[in-house]
Parts: C-alpha cells; structure tokens; sequence
C-alpha cells in the first residue's frame, strides 16, 4: 500500500516535469519575446539578455513613433467586414442549396466545390490585374471585396444546414413563412453554432492575411498588420530589437487574450466545423 | 441545444404535416418562388466567386501558354514551352525538391508533436488546463509575430541560440545564412506555429475515444505503448489523416515566414513554390512563368484536396 503511494507520487511528480518541460518549449518564442521587449534596444544589441534595466520605453516608442495602433485598426476594419459579409453570403447560398429547388442546382455546388481545391495563391496574377483595373489598389475594399463569399464557408454551412430537421421546413411552409423569414428565423438561430465557428475562421484567416495584402496595400493608412510589422521590421529600424519585440507584443496579446477566454467554446467549434 | 429546439417545435410539427400533405394532394406548387430566391441568395457569392476565383483559375491556365510582357498581357503563344522550361530548370527542380523537404518534414514533426502534446494533456491531473492553455497558445501567433519571435532566436550574433551555443563553447551557427541551417530554422518555425491548432485538434480526438477500450486493456495488463498503439492510434487514425492533409496544403502555401525569416534565401535554399511565384510575377514580370507555376502548385494542392474530400464522405458515412 505504502510502496503503491510512492510509486504513484513518483508518477505524479514525473508527469509534471514532462509537462512543464513541453509547456516551456512552447512558451520560449513568446518569454523570450516578452521579456526583450521590457530592455533597451542598446543592450540587447550588445547581446546582454539578463539585464535589469526593465522598462515601458519600448511600448512608449512603438504607440507614438510607429502607426502600429492604426495597422491594428486596420486589421480589425478589413477582418470585421470580411465575417460579417460572408456570414451573410455563405449562409444565404447555403440555404439556396439545401432548401431551394432550382435547376442546375447540383452542378452548381460541385462548381463551389471544385474551387476549394484551388488555392488562392495560384490565382494570385490575375486577381492583381483584376483589382489594378478596377482601381481598387490600396484601399480596404482591396483586401474586403475578394473575399465577400467563400466556397469553404458556403460548404461548411451547407453541412450544418442539412441537419435541420425536413419537418421544420414543411410545417413552416404550411404556416406561409416566407425563405426569408424560414432563413432569418428558424435555420439561422438553429444553426448558430456552425456560423459562430465561421465567424471566428473567416475573421482570423483575414486578419492573418499576408501575400494578399503585401501586394495591394503601400500606405500606413490601409495596411493591416501584418504587413505592418513587416514594415517596421525592413525599415530603418531593423535593430531596433526592442521596439520591434514591443510592436509584436502589442499585435499577439490581445489574440492571446481572445483565445484564453474563448478556448473552451473555440475547441468544440473547431472539433464540430473541422469533422463533422 | 438541438433537442430544446426539437421540442419547441414539434407541436408545430404535429398540425402542419398532415396540412401539406393535403395541399400537396390537390397539387399546390410549394417551391414555386424558389427561383427568384436562389437568384438572390445565390447572386452574390456567384458573382464574387467568379471574379475572384473561377475566371482567375482559367485566366491563370491561359497564361501558362504564353509568353508576357512586363505588364502581365500575352504576348507570344508557346504551348507546352513554359512547362516544358521549368520542369528542366535545375532552379525550379530546386525549388520543388525543397518544398517537398519542408512540407515533409513539416507535416511529419507537427503530426508526431502534436500528439505528443495531446496525449500530455489527456493526463486527469490538478493544474492540467493551465498545461492544455499554454498548448493551444500558438493558435494565437500570426506569421509575423512568430516570425518576429523566430527571427531574435535565431539571429546569429545576439539571439538566443547564439548565447546558448558560446555558453557551451560551441561554433556560431549562421543559422539563416547557411542553407541547410535556414531551412531547419524555418521547419521548427513553421512547426511551432502549427503546434497550437493541430493539439486541440488531437485533444479533441483523444477525448473522444471510449475509455472502457482502455480499462479493459488495464485489466488484460497491456502496457501504456500497446495501448497507444492497438487503441489510440487507430482510434484517431481519421483525424490523423484530416491533419496530415492540412498540414500539407497549409505548407504547400507557406510564404509569410519564408518572405520574413529568409527571403527565399541563402542561395535558394528555402526559395519554396509560392514564394518563387511571387518572385518571377511580381519582383521579376515573368507572369507567363509564375503561371504555369501556379498551374502546377494547384494541381499538387486539388489531389491533396480531393483526398480530404474522400476522408469526408467517409466520415459522413460512418
């Protein structure tokens, strides 16, 4: 019995450090990160890591020399209106193929499909001229207007959609509701959860948005930012080590917040959207 | 949540069904408005769909054909030329050998890693959630920030790796200016930032195998690796595949860490397709080339797809 004890506090204690050891891998990136955004750039550059002349001056000079705090605003523009819209407009084509009878209906979602496979960055060439001669080139609408509709999410939906018991649809036929108002009032709330897990995706992978932004955008006032910290970092201030560790602070805290509160809700999200 | 909303609706249920029954006897036409509301609910992804992927998709198998001027217009129809180019090219073969590399290596270490990490967390011990938060933390990161992190480790002369190395009187490691060097760095930067997805992916997966398959093989005294292995692994096997997919497609696409870190360098080391495409368009005006280029990446991209499609079905089935 006693021995038992023992061995099982041995257990315990040797769990414990293959966690945290784990846990300090994943953490280095940030801790390291964090933890040089506090030094002086000077220090830093001289390679003195385990200095004790901690400070806010590199967050001072990130918020009032650089426009990170209007990358940021940008970001949060262009992400907000992309899930908004395609909320909207993956839903509503979802609910045309699942509850609408029309002709050529089936040819026209494997269409949807087919496009899934192909990656944007393949199409990226004509896209630019596209844009260009629609002189969309370095505005919001550049990184918004693209990605209005999305295949990924109009199958996602579908999927959720196809759930709905057929009977809700009959009764409310009888009833004289109107698509819209079956769309708005009935398929919509019912189906809640697949678009909260839309909303979270198609708002991160804008707001993650790289290739597609670099190449459209070449003013402050439009740039989101990741391109931003792209440009902070090939600028003049390329050593400036703290500053830089400041900015990526500044850009990563605020996910990182998101994502300790939401994770709970996130994780059965992503599990329900990612394998249903 | 679904049965809440069966119930509320259900008595609507019990009036309404014999009713369309009747009507649909004396052939009243239920779906005689559809057309107009699949024109409306369907207008306008198809519109944006087709702007912004089925004409770039054709446009872009156009171009592959030809040759173009610096402003993206063709101008000289070369058939099979530009593929037959780049498939000779000792640049391109480069090029593809080391994206191959990448996304192998990529795929297997954030798989492997992965499930490292989500059999650590399946542990029922206090304080485990503080261990499963900071697992899922590099769900978090975006390429620029990770590359910015990356970046300080990695740099030669005050990073971290560098002080760890002269601490242990060991040589400097160029790591970003080394090719073999700069690829590794950016294969575990690419890793790590996976790691945060692919672990709640698996925990989720691990959750959701029946524990009775584990205390029966308790009892029977199989051991924890027999258990892995006879229980676990193909348990999970269905997500094991679902990530290898994405993680392969996601890496077939890498390009913010590689325009950050490297720059396609030293020497085209990590020059990999998308970032190579980008080159030859956008630095270069080879756009017939960076087509045919982008023909080819979507190829390799559509057959790892349609094989995630196959998963599903099989999914849906079962």
């Amino acid at each position: 019995m006693l021995n038992n004890m023992k061995k099982s506090k041995k257990d315990l204690l040797l769990q414990y450090t293959g966690l945290t050891i784990l846990a300090v891998i994943i953490l280095i990136p940030f801790l390291i990160g964090f933890w040089t955004s506090f030094l002086p750039t000077e220090e830093i550059s001289k390679g003195i890591l385990w200095s004790n002349h901690i400070s806010l001056n590199n967050y001072i000079t990130a918020f009032t020399q650089t426009p990170i705090i209007r990358y940021l605003f940008n970001s949060f523009i262009i992400s907000f209106l992309t899930m908004i819209a395609q909320i909207l407009f993956c839903s509503t084509s979802a609910y045309a193929f699942v509850f609408l009878k029309f002709k050529g209906r089936d040819l026209l979602f494997y269409a949807f499909l087919a496009t899934m496979m192909l990656p944007f960055e393949a199409e990226v060439i004509p896209n630019f001229a596209t844009v260009r001669s629609l002189n969309l080139l370095n505005h919001y609408s550049v990184m918004i207007i693209p990605f209005l509709a999305s295949a990924f999410g109009t199958f996602m939906l579908r999927q959720a959609f196809l759930q709905i018991p057929g009977e809700l649809k009959e009764a409310s036929d009888i009833e004289g509701l109107s698509h819209w108002k079956f769309y708005a009032k009935i398929v919509l709330p019912y189906s809640r959860i697949s678009l909260y897990t839309l909303a979270a995706y198609s708002f991160l992978t804008s707001w993650n948005q790289y290739l597609w932004p670099m190449l459209t955008t070449f003013s402050d006032n439009f740039r989101p930012v990741q391109d931003g910290l792209r440009q902070l970092q090939s600028q003049e201030s390329f050593n400036n080590w703290g500053m830089i560790q400041a900015s990526a602070a500044i850009v990563v805290i605020p996910t990182l917040i998101v994502l300790f509160f939401g994770q709970h809700f996130f994780k059965n999200g992503l599990n329900e959207g990612a394998l249903k | 949540m679904e049965e809440q909303l069966n119930k509320q609706f259900k008595p609507l249920n019990k009036i309404a069904i014999p009713k369309l029954q009747k009507l649909k006897k004396i052939g009243y036409d239920v779906n005689a408005k559809d057309k107009i509301y699949a024109f409306l609910f369907l207008g306008p992804s198809l519109l944006i769909l087709s702007i912004f992927v089925f004409y770039p998709m054709l446009r872009t198998l156009y171009l592959s054909f030809f040759l173009t001027n610096t402003l993206g217009k063709p101008t000289v129809f070369v058939g099979f030329n530009n593929y037959v180019n780049l498939l000779t090219s000792s640049t391109y073969l480069n090029s593809l050998k080391a994206t191959i590399t990448y996304v192998i290596a990529v795929s297997m270490l954030t798989l492997v890693l992965g499930i490292l990490l989500a059999q650590a967390a399946s542990k029922k011990i206090a304080g485990i959630n503080f261990f499963r938060t900071i697992f899922s933390g590099t769900m978090g990161v975006s390429v620029s920030v990770a590359a910015i992190f990356w970046l300080f480790i990695f740099n030669p002369s005050v990073g971290l790796l560098d002080q760890v190395t002269t601490f242990l009187h060991l040589p400097t490691i160029n790591w970003l200016t080394q090719p073999g060097w700069a690829m590794l760095a950016v294969i575990i930067s690419t890793v790590w930032m996976n790691l945060g997805f692919t672990f709640l992916i698996f925990f989720g997966a691990l959750q959701s195998v029946p524990k009775f398959l584990y205390e029966a093989a308790e009892i029977e005294g199989a051991s924890k690796s027999y258990q892995f292995f006879h229980i676990t692994f193909p348990m999970i096997s269905p997500t094991i595949f679902f990530i290898s997919i994405i993680t392969l497609i996601e890496s077939f696409k890498s390009f913010g860490l590689i325009d950050l870190m490297t720059a396609g360098g030293p020497d085209n080391a990590t020059n990999l397709m998308v970032y190579r495409i980008y080159q030859d368009a956008f630095l270069s005006g080879n756009y017939g080339s960076a087509s045919t280029q982008s023909v080819i990446l979507a190829i390799i991209i559509s057959l790892f797809t349609l094989m995630q499609f196959k998963l599903l079905e099989k999914k849906v089935t079962y």
